[in-house]
């Protein structure tokens, strides 16, 4: 039985997979999929090996496609995924998430909508839209987007979300009813006496441990851990090169060794720093870091990284992911130390997910 | 849809026709509006409907549908015989 490893990239033309065995050194590249269209976020379901990509399109509106096998055929839907008559239409979809046979799409305007039978009809999960804050939420720079969606492992009914520039939200009936979860964390943008509101915040990026209530934060002001699920949040941006950056991606055993993608800052380009690649890993929840660069471009490299464009794999030693919006992807198979470049030239990437599936799941071939 | 309408011939753009590869690119409907258009062409080929119109309910931005030469509406009212084209808009980066 062989391990076969996907890299989904989603890009601003389509989505791409890449694809490897469990050495990770050499990768065959697939796509563009999704005739072309503007995917935000592609997951894929290691039960199944089915590939989700949530997007939209400036014709045709809003879609999650849906490939069964592996990326060569797609097909595509949003039966229930719009609002009520009246209400400003959903222009795409943003953040996708998967647990037991759930599948939860997170959409801009900011909403959430569940479905049952694997993204054939959607269900809106309305509480968002009757949140009492609602009316003040003032949409970030990329619209007022549901960006990070986080299903409990454990608990399928808590469930964790960033919408810019609302801020956290948790809730814990499934996504009926909801609570912001943002306290500790800082609105720079705000008067003095107002930097740390109730809600209103810039997240950008949400991402938790599978088997812990630890939670990480990138912010668009600073970086946060929670152990006690977003209740509380404390900095740990001290170490890093800047507090400003968008993705973040938890170790998939350890819930301490977190990696990021720190820019040179908000105003100053949105950069790597000084034009340095670097993804900064920390072993310790946060409070120490270092710059891993080992095969990373270390001139020029004026790239960002986008907030969903940044994965860790599941095995052992854990891979880890990132794709540039200049269309290049970076893949470590050694938990950070070494990089090696898997794929250039390619649309501007939204987001970076992994697949890990064995034989048996798929059949052989693709 | 009442009695009294008529068909119309109505054509469909390539890039919709990639989305839904058993759809024809012409056919004849029986119509009285463009939204009843829609309808029928969602009940053909379901999850048409919605890449043509969004939930305000619309047109979408990026769509333009001509009746008789002349950019119409959902609500646009359609003659028996009339020539329906729906057209993707000069769009994208």
């Amino acid at each position: 039985m062989a391990t076969r490893v996907f890299v989904l990239v989603a890009t601003k033309k389509g989505v791409f997979v890449l694809e490897s065995d469990a050495a990770r050194k050499d990768w065959r590249l697939g796509g563009p999929f999704c005739e072309t269209w503007p995917i935000q976020h592609a997951i894929g379901d290691p039960k199944t090996g089915t590939i989700f990509a949530g997007g939209g399109s400036e014709w045709f509106g809003p879609a999650v496609w849906k490939s069964t096998d592996l990326g060569n055929n797609w097909t595509h839907s949003s039966a229930g995924l719009a609002y009520e008559t009246g209400v400003a239409p959903i222009k795409t979809v943003w953040s996708l998430a998967m647990r037991d046979g759930a599948l939860y799409a997170g959409v801009e305007p900011a909403g959430l909508f569940r479905s049952d039978d694997a993204g054939e009809t959607f269900t809106h999960l309305d509480g968002l839209q009757r949140h009492p804050t609602r009316p003040e939420w003032n949409p970030g720079g990329a619209g007022l987007i549901l960006h990070s969606l986080v299903i409990d492992k454990q608990d399928t009914q808590k469930i964790w979300i960033g919408i810019s520039a609302a801020g956290v939200f948790h809730s814990a009936d499934g996504g009926m009813t909801w609570e912001p979860r943002n306290r500790g964390t800082r609105a720079d943008f705000m008067p003095d006496d107002q930097k740390y509101p109730e809600f209103g915040q810039c997240v950008h990026s949400v991402v938790k441990a599978e088997d812990s209530d630890r939670l990480y934060q990138q912010n668009h002001c600073g970086m946060y851990r929670s152990d006690d699920g977003g209740r509380t949040w404390d900095s740990i941006e001290a170490g890093l090169p800047s507090s400003f950056g968008f993705p973040a991606a938890v170790h998939p055993r350890d819930s301490d060794t977190l990696y990021l993608l720190p820019l040179n800052g908000d105003i100053k380009g949105r950069f790597m720093p000084d034009a340095k690649a670097a993804v900064w890993r920390t072993r310790d929840g946060g409070a120490t870091w270092q710059a891993m660069r080992s095969g990373l471009p270390q001139e020029s490299a004026y790239f960002a990284v986008l907030r969903q464009a940044l994965a860790t794999d599941t095995l052992d030693e854990a891979g880890v992911y990132f794709g540039t919006n200049s269309g290049s992807v970076y893949a470590s198979r050694d938990e950070g130390e070494t990089w090696i470049q898997i794929a250039q030239h390619l649309p501007m990437i939204s987001s970076v997910e992994t697949l890990v599936i064995e034989d048996d799941v798929m059949g052989s071939g693709t | 849809m009442t009695s009294h309408d008529g068909i119309v011939d109505v054509r469909l753009p390539s890039l919709l026709l990639r989305l839904f590869p058993d759809a024809e690119p012409r056919l004849q409907l029986q119509a009285g509006s463009v939204a009843e258009v829609v309808d029928a062409l969602d009940a053909r080929w379901p999850g048409m409907g919605d890449r043509i119109r969004d939930s305000s309910p619309a047109i979408r931005r990026h769509i333009n549908v001509f009746v008789d030469g002349r950019r119409a509406k959902l609500d646009t009212r359609l003659a028996p015989g009339t020539d329906v084209y729906i057209l993707t808009a000069i769009s994208g980066g």
